[in-house]
């Protein structure tokens, strides 16, 4: 076997055989830097394999060197592909932008233990969207979540704590809900492959098991990836994480959670469950619609940044899934696009949140009133996050709503009042994102504040970096769009 | 240099200007009104050249990027677009040098943030009049709102802060929540967005849908104004005058009416529009728009907001001749633009220049006001007549052609209209000009003052004189317009 | 009897709500978690009941035993497992109760609540 071989399996292995030297290694720089050089690697392996993909090669790896069905398989294909870049690159560019917050956020001899743990959630993502095998897809769930669980308890602030609470709580339900369903289709089909499920579900003459393991594997997982109304745990959980953390988080966790989703309910179920499109239409729709509207309502009402960006995040996901409940081509490819997409506006915004937080003492809208005035690149960087949110030409949160909209209203009159709800919520994206804008641009700072300088160089290069990339994104699309329509294709290729 | 290249230079120009004139303004000012001025030179220089291969029925395009398969940001000049172009980059220096004037005169802050985004919202102009296709256009439409919200808001204070948030709320919500998903269903159905003679449409729609997707664009496209998304007009008055003139005459409500005029004909296309009866009901919209905006207009006690309602009438005037459908009234539309933006640029020039020398802004503060600037209320007077289409100025040539297309299309609607509007038109802005030169001045409350700084003087004489030039000299921009529906060069 | 014969699945269910019931209603912060783990365990009795083969004897194989019958070892090694991770989750379950009782000074969800609410 050659290396190009391995890529797949050393993109996990890497980060996760890091993990307990990162716990060990002393001063924190180092812990950091071995960190960071862990994750960049994972990063440059991502691109490779996202390269190789879109030639079409394709890159599987028996573990063990056991065949599949039997032993446990890697595999990624275009959509694995794009999460995958999603991942390492956020955990890349947190780490990157993210050292000097959480030099002043974790105490200095727990930060090789705390990046140890970020490590063993990098694997666990990672982990997830190479693996071919359900219940592997379980453990290594399981992973990122206790990794993150940890993550998002070093937070400062106290109510970090309860919140955590909450998220392993209905994180593990959630899970435990995906093992159920998987549970259930390997009592009748004897195989936890994925793509050796979607051959032997034809063969099982009583479907009623299968639909009920698909109705578990749906809510779990619609659980961790907080799609609406199961989404309480992850305002919180974002709000009162260490600034590093959520940028990483928010850019990818719920996302890969989606993945799965989709995974599942299209190339598992989709075409072996009659009727199965129109139920998950109809049971995923409402809800998308009533994300998009209800979570961008309460962004436009928060007065906390960090939670308005996580109720944003809500919305997104609704976006997400409204193109996924179309159930077609065009709705899956505008799903993955913003999948990818929404990960950089995201992650843009709350980098530079976190560079508000290295110099601002509070991240409330009073407390930011008038940072333009002395953080103007910090700013501007923020409103280039927040246009790409909106949706605005030149970034590339408009190649997504282009998409979503253009398969939206290939829907007939159903669609004009899709088209309506995603219009209204990008107007009440546009109220939250211009809250925060017109804020620290037009109001005067709080009395008595001590002008704040503006953030690190070093922060401030990796915000420019990922907002120029929203920028760039929206231009070159090319990259993005043409993995997703293969992963759309590959999705819907199962359906007769 | 060759036209694909003077097309790109066209766009970088501005840009690389704001730039230059953001770093100049770091060393001097006098440096950075000298970059705002050669930054405006060079760009007339660039447009102008074109005009010559336009008219020779030439159509220079040049593709810069493909976003999409099949969605590019493409440019290519046609005569509406290079007759606005021409316009924007013309009047752009004569507002420079009011500006100097006007924003030293008033030692206003920020100069050079202001200079810089004047450029930059001069960039997205000429990247809308040739833009190619819907999607290029709607990007550059969507620079020049947010490029022009800093301008609007340049005071900083609470009000000027509500008010720029009107402006802003309300081009940004209607083009996202309607122009865009025009845009895209545009795109979905005719399978491009590129602005094609004739139209791209025909065929591909039928029945209420066309009214429906007419309606979106219009109502989209709020830099038009077109009642009842106006309202960020009036509330953008808070802004420094030559920001207003840059609203109202130079860019971005033109822009407004071009966007609408270029979608009549190059999407929809004249003739399939005319065949469509649910289309029929933006004529009224407009109609209802210049004489409700002019009703309103007459109750305005404050200059600017009396000028900033005329120009909500003068729009819809613009909109109601595309409407027609008619040859003649199309070319009346695009001449339209070029004859309101002289007359309301020396308008509102006028208006900064009676704030600037004499700090008054109400009505009745106007009396006898004449005797003292007599050049600014001379070029007021001009501008005035040009509003109400009295020749000899601009304004009665482009009433002659929408009139003209009126009666070849029978539309009485829109005769009435233009009469009423005329009548209405002479009742507000006639007792200014009376009030201001026969009207005995105010002895408790007067202020010794003079005409305004010297520049600001010059700039408003210049416009006031292309008011009246245009009605001896219209013929190049006639005969460009000509082409638009005569299909020369397509 | 059919309903008798699915005596494992029953007591599966019937646990398995349990489990839910506690996460759910309960206020304080351990029983939460011990009705996490139940709900777990009730998962794991599911994967365990489902590899049993009737007469079958543990999955080893005796050479020079023809026709052997033995469980499926699979949802075995699976819920081994699982049960590892619901260890972990239990143990990073309680150390932020732990840690909740040090700075709240209390596990009961109202009391903490009210402790983060302005007054």
């Amino acid at each position: 076997m050659n290396l190009t071989e391995q890529l797949v399996a050393l993109q996990i292995v890497v980060p996760l055989l890091s993990a307990p030297v990162v716990a060990l290694l002393r001063p924190r720089w180092l812990a950091w830097a071995a960190t960071t050089a862990a994750s960049a690697t994972a990063f440059a392996i991502a691109i490779a394999i996202a390269l190789g993909v879109r030639e079409g090669r394709a890159f599987g790896y028996q573990m063990g060197s056991w065949p599949a069905p039997y032993g446990i398989e890697l595999a990624v294909d275009p959509f694995s592909a794009v999460l995958l870049l999603i991942i390492t690159g956020a955990s890349t560019f947190a780490l990157l932008g993210g050292r000097l917050s959480v030099d002043t956020q974790i105490e200095q001899q727990r930060q090789p233990l705390f990046y140890a743990a970020w490590l063993l959630g990098l694997a666990g993502l990672a982990g997830i969207a190479a693996s071919a095998d359900a219940f592997n897809i379980f453990v290594f769930m399981e992973i990122s979540s206790l990794a993150s669980y940890v993550l998002i308890a070093g937070g400062p602030d106290r109510r970090a704590l309860p919140s955590v609470f909450k998220y392993l709580i209905m994180g593990t339900v959630g899970a435990t809900f995906y093992l159920i369903g998987v549970g259930l289709i390997y009592m009748m089909t004897g195989t936890l492959n994925l793509a050796d499920m979607e051959l032997r579900i034809h063969e099982v003459g009583d479907q009623s098991p299968i639909l009920v393991a698909a109705g578990f594997i749906t809510v779990g997982l619609a659980l961790k990836a907080a799609v609406f109304p199961l989404h309480a745990w992850l305002p919180n959980a974002y709000t009162y994480a260490p600034h590093a953390v959520t940028v990483f988080l928010a850019a990818c966790a719920t996302k890969v959670a989606l993945y799965i989703l989709l995974r599942f309910d299209f190339v598992v179920f989709q075409q072996n469950l009659i009727g199965h499109d129109v139920k998950f239409s109809y049971f995923l729709m409402p809800l998308a619609v009533l994300a998009i509207l209800v979570a961008s309502g309460m962004a436009a009402f928060e007065r906390n940044l960090k939670r308005l960006l996580a109720y944003s995040s809500v919305a997104q996901i609704g976006y997400i899934m409204l193109g996924a409940s179309l159930v077609n081509h065009a709705g899956l490819t505008a799903s993955i696009v913003h999948i990818f997409n929404h990960s950089l506006a995201k992650g843009t915004l709350f980098l530079a949140v976190a560079c508000l937080a290295m110099r601002l003492d509070s991240l409330r809208l009073d407390g930011i009133a008038g940072a333009a005035r002395n953080m103007p690149w910090t700013m501007a960087a923020f409103v280039v996050g927040g246009l790409s949110l909106i949706g605005i030409p030149g970034t590339a949160g408009f190649i997504s709503k282009w998409y979503l909209i253009a398969a939206v209203l290939g829907e007939g009159p159903l669609g004009f009042l899709l088209v309506a709800a995603i219009v209204i919520s990008s107007l009440l994206a546009v109220v939250y994102v211009w809250r925060v804008v017109e804020t620290a641009y037009f109001q005067s700072p709080p009395d008595g504040a001590v002008p704040a300088r503006e953030a690190p160089p070093e922060m401030l290069i990796l915000t420019w970096t990922a907002a120029l990339l929203n920028v760039y994104f929206g231009f070159a699309s090319d990259l993005p769009l043409s993995l997703s329509s293969a992963a759309s294709a590959l999705l819907m290729g199962h359906l007769p | 240099m060759n036209a694909e290249t003077a097309i790109l230079a066209a766009l970088a120009i501005p840009f690389a200007g704001a730039l230059l004139i953001a770093l100049a303004g770091r060393i001097d000012p006098n440096l950075r009104e000298t970059a705002t001025m050669i930054t405006a030179a060079a760009l007339i220089w660039v447009v102008w050249g074109l005009t010559p291969e336009v008219f020779a029925g030439g159509r220079p395009a040049v593709s810069l990027v493909e976003i999409v398969p099949g969605i590019e940001i493409a440019f290519r000049v046609e005569p509406l677009g290079m007759l606005f172009a021409a316009l924007a980059s013309g009047l752009w220096i004569v507002n420079s040098l009011y500006s100097i004037g006007y924003m030293r005169g008033n030692r206003e802050q920020h100069q050079t943030r202001f200079y810089a985004l004047f450029a930059v919202a001069l960039g997205a102009t000429m990247g809308i009049a040739f833009s190619a296709n819907l999607l290029t256009l709607f990007l550059f439409y969507e620079i020049l709102t947010l490029s022009t919200y800093p301008l609007v808001a340049h005071k900083g204070d609470q009000k000027t802060v509500g008010s720029a948030r009107v402006y802003l709320g309300m081009l940004l919500a209607t083009s996202i929540g309607l122009f865009l998903p025009a845009v895209i269903w545009t795109y979905l159905i005719a399978g491009t967005g590129d602005f094609v003679q004739g139209g791209i449409l025909e065929g591909k729609l039928e029945g209420p849908l066309v009214g429906l997707l007419l309606g979106l664009f219009v109502y989209g496209v709020g830099k038009a104004a077109v009642m009842p998304v106006h309202r960020w007009l009036p509330a953008a008055m808070v802004a420094p005058t030559p920001v207003s003139a840059l609203l109202h005459a130079v860019a971005v409500v033109k822009a407004g009416v071009f966007t609408i005029t270029k979608v009549i004909v190059y999407v929809f296309g004249i003739d399939f529009l005319f065949a469509q009866p649910s289309s029929s009901w933006l004529l009224y919209a407009a109609a209802f728009t210049v004489i409700a905006a002019s009703v309103v207009a007459l109750r305005q006690s404050n200059l600017k907001r009396l000028l900033a309602y005329s120009t909500v009438a003068q729009l819809s005037y613009v909109v109601m001749a595309a409407a027609i459908l008619k040859p003649l009234a199309e070319i009346g539309a695009a001449i339209h633009m070029v004859a309101h933006a002289f007359g309301k640029i020396t308008l509102f020039f006028a208006a900064g220049a009676i704030y600037t020398a004499a700090k008054k802004t109400e009505l009745p503060e106007l009396r006898g006001i004449g005797r003292r600037m007599p050049w600014t209320m001379t070029a007021f007077t001009i501008g005035a007549l040009s509003m109400i289409g009295v020749p000899p100025t601009g304004g009665f040539v482009s009433k002659w052609y929408i009139l003209a297309g009126a009666f070849e299309a029978d539309n009485y609607v829109a005769i009435a209209t233009i009469i009423a509007s005329t009548a209405l038109n002479a009742a507000y802005f006639l007792p200014i000009v009376y009030m201001a030169w026969f009207a005995r001045e105010d002895e408790k409350t007067a202020v010794q003052h003079g005409e305004a700084p010297f520049a600001a003087v010059l700039a408003l004489t210049i416009t006031a004189a292309l008011t009246v030039g245009f009605f001896f000299l219209n013929g190049p921009a006639l005969e460009l317009e000509r082409q638009v529906v005569s299909g020369v060069g397509s | 009897m059919e309903l008798l014969g699915h005596y494992n699945y029953w007591v599966f269910a019937v646990a398995l709500m349990i489990g839910f019931y506690a996460v759910i209603a309960r206020g304080n912060l351990i029983k939460k978690l011990l009705g996490l783990s139940i709900f777990q365990s009730a998962v794991f009795l599911m994967y365990i009941t489902m590899d049993k083969v009737e007469g079958g004897t543990a999955p080893i194989i005796q050479p020079g035993v023809p026709d052997q019958i033995y469980s499926n070892p699979l949802p075995q090694v699976l819920i081994l497992t699982a049960i590892v991770v619901g260890v972990s989750t239990t143990a990073l379950g309680l150390a932020v109760v732990v840690r909740i009782k040090e700075t709240y000074g209390s596990i009961e969800e109202h009391e903490i609540y009210e402790a983060d609410q302005p007054s």
